[in-house]
């Protein structure tokens, strides 16, 4: 199998992988460059390089209401969603029941679907139900789309999921709440950690929904948004690489966590 | 433990919660986009008046609409073709190249998912914008700059591959994943060509995984609105930007739900065809 060409193919792909990867992460870099430009407008080569408009951007009242709604509405999606999404998970990978099959296609349906148009249909709904769209209507739209990505998320670790051990310990006498606590619960948590972690995530950089669902209530992303398009500043770069530190912040401490979770278990 | 109706049940009690909430959050504004679909052009009527006229206004062939369904559907097209070809080889290298690595690999790919839509591109914008980083970098290099290269068809695409490299790469190296090694190394033994092999064990055997790539990638890039507006400088205007225009500028909202409606027709159809071909379970649980 191992012939010369093989290797030469194998060489190629993995170029082809570096050189794919540097441009995903081409437009992040230019970002950050753009934000720590002092001069309002960006020109490269960057002339000055400073932290002044990082230190606008935090200072500024308005953007601390954006980043606190946010937040705000990202916790709020990741606590629902992971609980919804947990038992929705048992349903599409643990147990066997008639109307599975139908069930994991129709959970899957939202995925598919632009979220522009989602965000519209909600707007539509909500006008019909009296709703005024605020950061709260937000959080429901973001549980739409989020709900069913954490359910498959979950799902994954549901299937590698030994279902024997819940019997096993029943035949021991334990009771159902004990086996939930002490036996399925534990084991899926590394699943419900990466759950927890798309739902904030993808809560955090939505734009879609919550353009049309948040009403008056500005988010990160929405705000981004209506600089790029008019009233550009070099806070708009600066917020934006700020968003992504964050991200990767969050995305490195759940990271350990499963990871000293994994540990934990192995050790005992 | 026998087959008892208990541990049925189980499962339809897990599911009932997700069910009534996609009921509430997804079944029910579809069901409002429907009723606005057929409502008198320019009313708020719902489900009170009946009215075919937004459909034709939709498909007028003097009008632009069915212009920008035309360009949708073709860059769409486009995209999903180019992100097939930029993303075989690397699902090939996560699933049987980089062994231990290929998590970390797959994070670096799936990281940009959870940066908003809006700061990639506007990255991009900054890139290739007269005076950016590219403009700048060939002046340091005493080359003339870039022409302009903003503001296209082309740029718009290129947003479209950039963003959606993640709905294709990831179904595509499960799909590849589900396929034996040993299975390949038997066809080599057993003298098939390096082609043949590919297109008789690893295609057939990778192609659920691989159609899901296909569908997510054209479904999601048939309703691209962002990479037009960042990127292309309305030089295409998308089928959901007109949809977007209708429920904002025009408030006229039944035709934006006529082609709402037509979009979700056309993305609902290609999904449930594709769903039905494929078996999640193994798909998801290698079962």
């Amino acid at each position: 199998m191992y012939d010369q060409a093989q290797r030469r193919n194998h060489f190629f792909i993995r170029c082809w992988v570096t050189f794919v990867l540097l441009l995903i992460y081409l437009p992040i870099t230019c970002s950050a460059l753009a934000s720590l430009s002092k001069s309002r407008y960006f020109m490269f080569p960057v002339r000055q390089y400073s932290f002044e408009w990082w230190e606008k951007t935090l200072a500024s009242m308005e953007i601390k209401t954006l980043l606190g709604n946010s937040l705000a509405i990202a916790t709020l999606v990741t606590l629902i969603a992971v609980v919804l999404a947990f038992f929705g998970a048992l349903a599409f990978a643990r147990y066997d029941w008639k109307g599975r099959k139908l069930y994991q296609k129709l959970l899957l349906l939202p995925i598919f679907f632009p979220q522009a148009v989602l965000g519209l249909a909600l707007l539509l709904w909500l006008n019909a139900l009296g709703l005024m769209p605020s950061w709260k209507t937000a959080v429901f739209a973001h549980l739409v789309w989020i709900v069913p990505v954490v359910t498959l998320v979950i799902a994954i670790k549901v299937y590698s999921y030994d279902a024997t051990l819940e019997d096993a310990a029943a035949d021991l006498g334990a009771n159902r709440w004990q086996i939930f606590r002490e036996v399925t619960l534990p084991l899926l948590w590394p699943g419900i950690w990466s759950g927890a972690l798309f739902a904030f995530l993808l809560s955090w950089g939505n734009f879609p929904l919550s353009l049309y669902t948040a009403g008056a209530d500005s988010t990160v992303p929405k705000w981004l948004y209506s600089k790029m398009v008019a009233g550009y500043t070099p806070m708009v770069p600066a917020l934006g690489t700020m968003s992504t530190l964050g991200a990767i912040v969050v995305l490195a401490l759940v990271g350990l966590l499963v990871l000293s979770l994994r540990r934990l278990r192995q050790a005992n | 433990m026998p087959l008892s109706p208990l541990k049925l049940s189980a499962g339809v009690r897990c599911a009932s919660p997700v069910l009534l909430f996609l009921l509430l959050g997804f079944a029910a504004p579809l069901l409002m986009v429907v009723g606005y679909a057929f409502a008198e052009p320019k009313s708020f009527e719902v489900f009170s008046s009946f009215s075919l006229s937004n459909f034709s206004a939709a498909l007028d062939p003097a009008g632009t609409l069915w212009m920008s369904f035309a360009w949708s559907i073709s860059l769409a097209l486009l995209a999903t073709v180019l992100l097939a070809l930029i993303a075989y080889p690397i699902a090939y290298a996560l699933s049987h190249l980089f062994g231990k690595w290929s998590s970390l690999v797959s994070i670096l790919f799936v990281f940009p998912l959870f940066i908003s839509e809006n700061v990639r591109l506007y990255g991009w914008v900054q890139f290739l914008v007269k005076g950016g980083v590219l403009d700048g970098l060939l002046k340091m290099l005493g080359m003339e700059g870039t022409p302009a290269l903003l503001y296209s068809p082309e740029i718009t695409l290129l947003g479209m591959v950039y963003v959606y490299l993640p709905f294709m790469l990831f179904p595509m190296t499960l799909g590849l994943s589900m396929v034996p090694r040993d299975l390949i190394a038997a066809a080599a033994d057993l003298g098939a060509s390096r082609l043949m092999i590919w297109r008789e064990v690893e295609l057939p055997l990778a192609m659920p995984g691989i159609l899901i790539g296909l569908l997510l990638t054209f479904v999601l890039s048939v309703g691209t609105v962002a990479e037009a507006k960042i990127l292309g400088g309305q030089s295409v205007i998308t089928v959901v930007h007109d949809i977007e225009i209708a429920f904002t500028y025009a408030q006229n909202w039944p035709l934006g739900a006529a082609l709402a409606l037509i979009l979700v027709l056309i993305i609902g159809s290609l999904t449930l065809w594709a769903l039905s071909k494929i078996d999640l379970d193994r798909m998801l649980g290698g079962r």
